[in-house]
């Protein structure tokens, strides 16, 4: 293989600006970081204040979530149209959950789900983890509601951007082609504690979710949101969970979550979305 | 007082007021001056002998077989300092024409690729081929506009990259700072490769091959059939950490296909100019087969993303550059394509 090299130049480029130019921006730049903070964590407060009260009505105490609930989300997130949530509440307090609310603060349309839960939900230790979008840098919140309609919230800071007009579909033909197609595993306990009350299972729903905040790649113009908006998990015909979704829930809803052992009849799931369309499936589980 | 149920806050967008958006754009450019004042100061530091302001240097080539030039990109993150000339980029000349592959990531970098081949040869460019949608192969496109010619690529990049411009060209901008990024824009393929199509320069024909999904669902794989020279792009990352923006079996299966026929010497997307078949593939071959195998094991025992982001693949490493920026993001989308499986 011949290797000769042409040195036609150097590829540097650095634009011809005159210094001190740069140093202002510089200057600039850093006086600009150092007045944000303030300015920032009050229009944070007063969104958190316009959602909360949108949520969950006005003048209601949400008190620490410490000990009544756990929320993972990754302080910075790697694609912000995917974005692993998990929440966990204790067997201690699970058994007096009625609701489960996740909310992104800063997206377009904030409340990403809330879960509310049967009683073939179970006694044990309650889980639900789910994928979302993050639009911009946000706080991630996660707020339970007990039987006495109490509220607790726990909340995660979460760096993403961007995940709420992600162009949907990596290979765009595969999944448009699989719209509706679903998934429902349940995962064996390794463990074989035959005691545990709970057991895990996960439902996949192959759905765009468009955000409507996507633009179609041939018109140009945005696409209408679409979404999951209704889920319903059921053991038998005892409710799991029912599920209110929005586009703040990544594409293809995906939420893995525990559901009592010993309940009679198989593991099924009704899905419908804002067209109306109800998508179904049902499995035979261990613990029946 | 205001009743709102959740389920109506989650139907309609959340209308904020104007102050309200303007703070939020405030905040995200805010975010992103940190680094790029850094970065600027960075580039003050190695600027020897400053340019004047609009002058466009050209870039350097080297001549990997007779009459295929291969400019390389920095194995970087695009930055002011690097004006996103981070992957690669060449041509091949003919008796009547040159074809141009791949641009680099903005307008100044297409420029200076320009303005090399114009100092190599009077032979007019008629063709600019994209190997697939990603703005650090794309965005330099414009540069080549005055020559008016064919914009050619897979015939599924034109809608990704539509999807996705508004998206690529915020971004550039953020990291390039305005002034470096100026002149960039998206110019669309004009001419869409649907299976196998070939072009004549005139004493040597390109042989243009749509790939199905891999990479991205648009890599188009470019040979020059004189010296059987093969423009990959991305579907072999060298020293770079792989990025999947496709379907990792997709990528597999399309490596193993183009290893049947392993063409005399490759240039990848990043890297090295050029590189034999065997040098290029196995590498990457590793990392996907790695990346692969991990997360279909986390999936079968129900664990999460999050455990795979933690715990796949991680023997990778040390194995390749910007390892922590891509992979990540790679194993997300991997957990995403084979929990489907």
């Amino acid at each position: 293989m011949r290797k000769s090299v042409h040195e036609f130049g150097e590829l540097e480029i650095m634009a011809g600006k005159n210094w001190t130019l740069v140093l202002g921006a510089v200057c600039a730049a850093l006086l600009l970081a150092w007045q944000a903070p303030q300015a920032h964590a009050d229009a944070d407060a007063e969104l958190w204040a316009g959602i909360r009260s949108d949520v969950f009505g006005e003048n209601r105490q949400i008190g620490e979530g410490e000990g009544k609930l756990v929320l993972d989300a990754p302080y910075r997130a790697e694609d912000a149209a995917i974005v692993p949530i998990t929440m966990t509440i204790p067997a201690a307090v699970a058994p007096n959950v009625k609701k489960l609310t996740l909310i992104v603060e800063k997206n377009p349309a904030p409340v990403v789900a809330a879960f509310t839960f049967g009683d073939a939900a179970g006694i044990g230790e309650r889980k639900i983890s789910t994928r979302v979008r993050i639009d911009m840098y946000s706080n991630v919140r996660a707020v339970i509601e007990l039987a006495d309609g109490s509220l607790y919230m726990q909340t995660k800071y979460v760096k993403a951007a961007g995940g709420c007009s992600a162009p949907a579909l990596k290979d765009m033909d595969a999944a448009l082609a699989n719209i509706g197609k679903m998934k429902l595993k349940a995962f064996a306990n390794d463990s074989e504690s035959t005691s545990s009350p709970t057991a895990e299972a996960q439902i996949m729903v192959r759905h765009p979710n468009y955000s409507g905040m996507q633009m179609n790649q041939v018109t140009g113009l945005y696409i209408p949101a679409k979404f999951v908006e209704h889920m319903e998990v059921r053991k038998g015909d005892r409710l799991v969970f029912d599920m209110e979704g929005g586009i703040s829930l990544s594409e293809n809803p995906n939420i893995q979550f525990t559901y009592a052992v010993g309940v009679e009849g198989p593991l099924s799931v009704s899905a419908r979305d804002t067209d109306g369309k109800i998508f179904t499936t049902s499995a035979d589980v261990k613990g029946s | 007082m205001r009743e709102t149920t959740p389920k109506a806050a989650m139907m309609k967008l959340r209308t904020r007021d104007g102050a309200d958006w303007q703070r939020a754009i405030v905040s995200r450019r805010l975010a992103c001056l940190g680094p790029v004042a850094f970065c600027a100061s960075a580039g003050l530091a190695r600027l020897a002998t400053p340019l004047r302001a609009g002058e466009i240097g050209d870039a350097k080539l080297a001549e990997i077989a007779d009459g295929v030039f291969v400019h390389r990109g920095q194995i970087a993150l695009q930055s002011p300092g690097n004006h996103a000339d981070i992957s690669n980029a060449g041509f091949v000349v003919g008796t009547d024409a040159v074809a141009v592959i791949d641009t680099g990531g903005s307008y100044r970098t297409g420029a200076a690729l320009r303005a090399a081949i114009a100092k190599h040869t009077k032979t007019p460019i008629r063709y600019v081929i994209n190997t697939h949608m990603h703005p650090d192969h794309v965005l330099g496109n414009a540069a080549f506009k005055p020559d008016e010619p064919r914009f050619i690529a897979h015939h599924k990049m034109k809608r990704a990259l539509s999807a996705r411009s508004a998206r690529y060209l915020e971004a550039a901008e953020n990291a390039l700072g305005a002034e470096v990024f100026e002149g960039t824009e998206v110019v669309l393929p004009d001419a869409g490769v649907e299976d196998v199509d070939t072009i004549d320069l005139g004493g040597r024909t390109l042989r243009l091959a749509a790939q199905p999904t891999a990479h991205t669902d648009n890599d188009l794989v470019i040979t020059d059939q004189k010296t059987g020279t093969a423009f990959v792009g991305d579907l072999i990352f060298s020293e770079h950490v792989p990025a999947l923006d496709g379907s990792i079996v997709g990528w597999m299966k399309v490596l193993e296909n183009l290893g049947q026929t392993a063409p005399a010497r490759i240039v990848p997307g990043h890297g090295p100019a050029a590189l034999s078949w065997a040098a290029g593939s196995e590498p990457l071959q590793r990392y996907l087969g790695a990346v692969t195998e991990d997360v279909r094991a986390i999936i079968k025992r129900g664990g999460t993303i999050s455990e795979a982001i933690e715990t796949a693949a991680v023997s990778e490493a040390s194995r390749w550059d910007l390892f922590d920026e891509f992979h990540k993001r790679n194993v997300t989308a991997a957990f995403a394509e084979l929990e489907w499986e």
